[in-house]
């Protein structure tokens, strides 16, 4: 709607106004020659992976690369799936995905509806050391976490994976600015009517708050659905795996055999792919949030 | 305090004698103190488990010498020490800050550029904005993976396009000399689209009468960026700026994926020889000391970058 709008204001201006000092010599905007560019560098290692993932093993490997396989070898899927638990992988990051998404919704709400609403004993201290741990960096946390985890016996299991991923000062953070813009108003009436604080927050705050747990939702399945270092190190049997350790795996399984690598690539990343093409703006406004901090 | 308790008192209350005192149970439960803790309660827990406590664990590890396998005793700044004449530890610090000082800068002026580029109504601009975003949601390992065939000395498309202009084949990945710029490369196809959303953002945030007011007083297109945008745009510059140093710093994944710090140890940045040392040689001591050394140098980048930054940033609140 946007592009054919511009359009029109375009020929409109053209008719009325008389031609301007510098002259457009090119039949479309010069911008085009910039983007153009740079998308085709963007795409090309996305649209490359999936023509190798439908090319046999020797049109894969031969040189100068095949752009036109000599069929769709949709085998090559069928083969990396049953070669590797993908199965498993994708269920592993389903869980590890939506019991961290899950957690962060509701630890983080009722810990920010606190810090936002709420005066209690400590409160400014407690939301000051919340806020210095997001200083941290993770690599800090790795060695002492990987060792409590592996004390409470949940070393290789997909609870290991989510246990301290379940709440973040992130997202406690974030939430806490954002309540802190909705009118109190509402809440007192609620209050005076015998509404429970708990209450409060689950029928007035978070109904209100949909834009801001949209975007804690998808950073966190992002993070999570992507993540690779903790995985690596707390998981050590394939049918565990999530999926981006998996796909390394598979790497190691497949190392020369590229059309075969790159359908489970290709398979590994079209769920989020699906999303983002789904929720595209709300991934873009996600992003655009955490830089207008 | 709820508004109820805040609403001015009768004066007359003040005369009468204080009601009784209901007991001290029975004030706490349903006072904000409890209420509070109640709400925070879960997540302080997590917190204090996952992030808190491993903080000052992580410390007095790297005051020991533990094999992860509950093995240890205190060896005081022993691996401090031998940190500190570790050549190994040396040049991984120096791939780290080159990595850094080379990738920050291309992918921010890049993405500055191209923001610009993408913040106009021209065809087909959705098209190209979802081409400089979908990098974005490729998972690094993909990534990875995908500049391996690219970049394959013998296969890779990289080398096949190099051989069709007449330009002399490489070695990327595979040749010391230039793993580590392949890997910049790598990561700003990877990354970019971040930076650009947030200065798109940024940009659609100025507002378009001072754009029109500076064109009317005769301002050129240079000027106009120069004078108006660049200083409307230089507090996303430096979340930027500090977002990207960060995460640069802590490069992994790509390492992992594609030369696991070879070839030559030419690609061994700090968080992969982290790794390398607790998980593989089970040195959880020497890791964490490390990780210690990193923290601090994060820090101590950071303050700096936003202590330079707080006296050229333009807030216009």
């Amino acid at each position: 709607m946007a592009t054919i709008a511009s359009l029109k204001d375009d020929t409109f201006l053209a008719i009325d106004d008389p031609p301007p000092a510098r002259r457009r010599r090119l039949p479309f905007s010069p911008w085009h020659l910039v983007l153009a560019p740079v998308a085709v560098v963007m795409l090309v290692p996305l649209v490359w992976m999936v023509i190798l993932s439908l090319e046999t093993k020797s049109e894969a490997a031969n040189f100068p690369p095949v752009l036109f396989p000599s069929g769709l070898h949709f085998g090559n899927y069928v083969t990396t799936w049953n070669s590797v638990p993908f199965g498993d992988f994708f269920l592993n990051s389903l869980a590890y995905s939506a019991a961290t998404v899950a957690g962060n919704l509701l630890f983080c709400s009722l810990a920010a509806y606190a810090f936002a609403r709420l005066k209690f004993f400590g409160r400014d201290v407690l939301f000051v050391v919340l806020l210095a741990t997001l200083m941290v960096p993770y690599q800090v946390l790795l060695i002492p976490t990987f060792l409590i985890v592996k004390d409470i016996g949940m070393v290789n299991s997909v609870g290991g994976l989510i246990m301290p991923n379940l709440c973040s000062a992130f997202g406690i953070f974030m939430l806490r600015q954002f309540f802190r813009t909705l009118p109190v108003e509402l809440e007192e009436a609620a209050r005076i009517d015998g509404t429970s604080r708990l209450g409060i927050l689950f029928k007035i705050v978070l109904p209100l708050s949909l834009p801001a747990l949209a975007t804690l939702a998808i950073i966190q399945f992002m993070w999570s659905w992507n993540d690779f270092l903790w995985p690596l190190i707390i998981i050590n049997s394939a049918t565990r795996d999530p999926l981006q350790l998996g796909l390394a795996t598979l790497q190691g399984a497949h190392y020369t055999e590229w059309n075969l690598l790159m359908a489970g690539t290709v398979m590994s990343q079209i769920p989020m792919l699906a999303v983002f093409l789904i929720a595209q703006r709300w991934f873009i406004r996600s992003i655009a949030f955490t830089g207008m901090k | 305090m709820s508004a109820v308790a805040e609403q001015p008192r009768p004066p007359a209350a003040r005369h009468q004698p204080p009601p009784a005192r209901p007991s001290l149970l029975k004030r706490l439960i349903g006072s904000e103190h409890l209420a509070g803790w109640m709400f925070v309660a879960p997540a302080v827990i997590l917190i204090a488990i996952f992030f808190l406590i491993p903080i000052g664990w992580s410390l007095i590890l790297s005051l020991q010498a533990n094999n992860l396998l509950g093995s240890h005793h205190y060896v005081g700044f022993a691996n401090y020490n031998a940190l500190s004449k570790d050549h190994v530890f040396r040049s991984a610090v120096g791939h780290t800050v080159l990595y850094t000082v080379i990738f920050v800068p291309i992918s921010v002026i890049g993405a500055l550029g191209l923001a610009v580029a993408l913040n106009r109504r021209i065809r087909g601009i959705r098209f190209y904005r979802l081409a400089v975003f979908t990098p974005l949601v490729t998972s690094t390992v993909a990534t990875g993976i995908l500049f391996l065939w690219l970049l394959d000395p013998t296969f890779g498309l990289v080398n096949y396009v190099l051989h069709a202009v007449g330009l002399p084949q490489q070695q990327f990945l595979q040749s010391p000399s230039e793993a580590l710029y392949c890997i910049v490369a790598m990561t700003v196809w990877g990354w970019l689209g971040f930076d650009v959303i947030v200065y798109l953002a940024a940009l659609q945030g100025i507002p378009e009468e001072l754009m029109e007011a500076a064109e009317m007083d005769g301002a050129s297109r240079f000027s106009r960026f120069r004078t108006i945008v660049l200083p409307l745009l230089s507090p996303a510059t430096l979340f930027l700026v500090v977002w990207s140093t960060i995460n640069a710093l802590q490069l992994f994944d790509e390492i992992y994926v594609t030369t696991r710090g070879g070839p030559l140890e030419s690609t061994t940045v700090i968080v992969y020889y982290l790794y390398q040392q607790a998980f593989q040689y089970f040195n959880a001591g020497y890791g964490s000391a490390i990780a210690y050394v990193l923290f601090i140098g994060i820090l101590i980048i950071t303050l700096v970058q936003m202590w330079v930054g707080r006296r050229r940033v333009y807030y216009t609140s």
